[in-house]
């Protein structure tokens, strides 16, 4: 079979462009494949933070933000991409100890943040309730537009995009719903949760998610506000759970997340958990249930069981690679997923350690290798 | 017969006309201005789109679900 590419990307999804543009940047020939499905990049909040629930988390979304940096001045207007950093929200003294602990392990990383005290939280934010402990603010996070993000990533020279659904893969070679069999030296895969239909012996399980979004309100909050239960608890949870997320969009819209639930993929907007949702976001900035919220939806995470996404060579099947699984932080470590795909694909020293993303940690290391 | 304020202007309608059509007998027919600066009018009539959030008496409303009352301040700009 003639190879139509050098490499065929399926899923045009903030991780599968990134990665396109990413090996287009080498000089590659990408086709980029896409089932048209609005995955994880069209539903979620866009949200670049750094996280420190584990190492190999804060490795990956340091070296990701510090890449949505420099590639932040490239970005066009409709990306609306903003550093406005993430305020981590401490309603009692068992949280503010976290915010502590956050704030010394990402001080030693070199992540510019600082800890803000109750009285001072109000100032910072006068939409917050009163009586809040403190806070945790992490300064260079920021947020973006991803759908817009990746549909620019996907301009680069040297990709072409195909709407096309794929049934198939055997290693280097994919076939599409209509039997058209296409082959390239490598495949990348990058569907999210529609990783396993391809591939069933991937761990990855969808974990929904609600959203709300509401009328435009310039000015009433500046930083994205998170509560820090969402590390102490939902992150935890193995039932539905919810957390206080507001982001100030750039057009003066607020997005209120966020839920987790298992088991279902059921895309409805479910009464129950939307009003758990937003109840929790009125603990925390109790005016918004004054504002108007103006649509909800839902979408879902492709989690892995630990949290960190897979990203390297599938260790039994030659010529195709995995970039899935990145549960709610695709968007933030996207340039990061690209690079270590990149450098693995290359042959090449990865500029951060790509052992705890390699896909064999679930799979079994390669017969071959 | 209800009189309101539309915009500034003050304007009757029969008893049950809602703020929709208040807008469409009395105004430029829209009801706020999107932030890309188009007006923007009442579309589906039935609480779902959206698309007519207006200003009353100093809060955000759907057109197509509030009556008109009298005394009613209705603000379409900016």
């Amino acid at each position: 079979m003639k190879p139509c590419a050098d490499v065929i990307v399926i899923g045009a999804g903030i991780i599968g462009a990134a990665c396109a543009q990413a090996l287009a940047a080498r000089g590659l020939r990408v086709l980029v494949l896409d089932a048209g499905l609005h995955g994880a990049t069209a539903a979620g909040m866009g949200h670049l933070l750094v996280l420190d629930d584990n190492p190999a988390e804060l490795a990956l979304s340091k070296h990701s933000l510090q890449r949505w940096r420099e590639i932040a001045p490239a970005l066009p207007d409709s990306c609306a991409y903003r550093s406005n950093g993430t305020l981590w929200l401490a309603a009692n003294a068992e949280e503010m100890a976290v915010a502590e602990h956050k704030y010394q392990v990402l001080r030693a990383q070199g992540v510019a943040c600082e800890l803000v005290g109750g009285p001072a939280l109000r100032q910072r934010e006068p939409a917050l309730r009163e009586g809040l402990e403190g806070g945790l603010l992490i300064n260079q996070d920021g947020i973006l537009y991803a759908p817009a993000t990746a549909r620019w990533m996907l301009q680069a020279n040297g990709i072409e995009q195909r709407q096309a659904r794929v049934s198939a893969i055997e290693g280097n070679q994919v076939r599409l719903d209509d039997g058209q069999w296409l082959s390239a030296e490598a495949v990348v895969l990058a569907n999210g949760i529609q990783a396993t239909d391809l591939c069933p012996e991937l761990p990855i399980e969808p974990k929904k998610g609600h959203l709300l979004i509401t009328d435009r309100y310039p000015g009433s909050v500046t930083h994205t506000l998170v509560e820090l239960g969402y590390v102490t608890s939902a992150h935890n949870a193995s039932g539905p759970s919810t957390a206080c997320n507001i982001q100030p969009r750039p057009t003066g819209q607020l997005f209120i997340g966020a839920s987790r639930q298992f088991g279902t993929t059921d895309p409805a907007v479910e009464g129950w958990m939307l009003a758990r949702m937003l109840k929790r976001a009125t603990e925390y900035m109790p005016g918004l249930a004054q504002l108007n919220g103006i649509r909800a939806w839902t979408g879902f995470r492709a989690a892995s069981p630990d949290g960190l996404p897979l990203v390297g060579r599938h260790p039994r099947q030659d010529g195709l690679w995995l970039a899935v699984g990145h549960e709610g932080l695709g968007v933030t470590t996207a340039p990061a997923t690209a690079d270590l795909l990149v450098a693995q694909l290359f042959g090449e020293t990865p500029p951060l350690a790509a052992e705890p993303y390699l896909p064999e940690r679930f799979l079994g290391v390669a017969a071959c290798a | 017969m209800p009189e309101l304020i539309l915009d500034g202007r003050p304007l009757r309608v029969p008893d049950g006309t809602s703020v929709a059509a208040a807008l469409a007998l009395g105004g430029d027919g829209c009801a706020r201005t999107s932030v890309s600066g188009q007006r923007r009018a009442p579309l589906c009539g039935m609480g779902i789109c959206q698309e007519c959030r207006v200003n009353i008496d100093g809060r955000r409303r759907l057109a197509c679900q509030t009556l008109c009352r009298d005394g009613m301040h209705v603000e379409t700009r900016p």
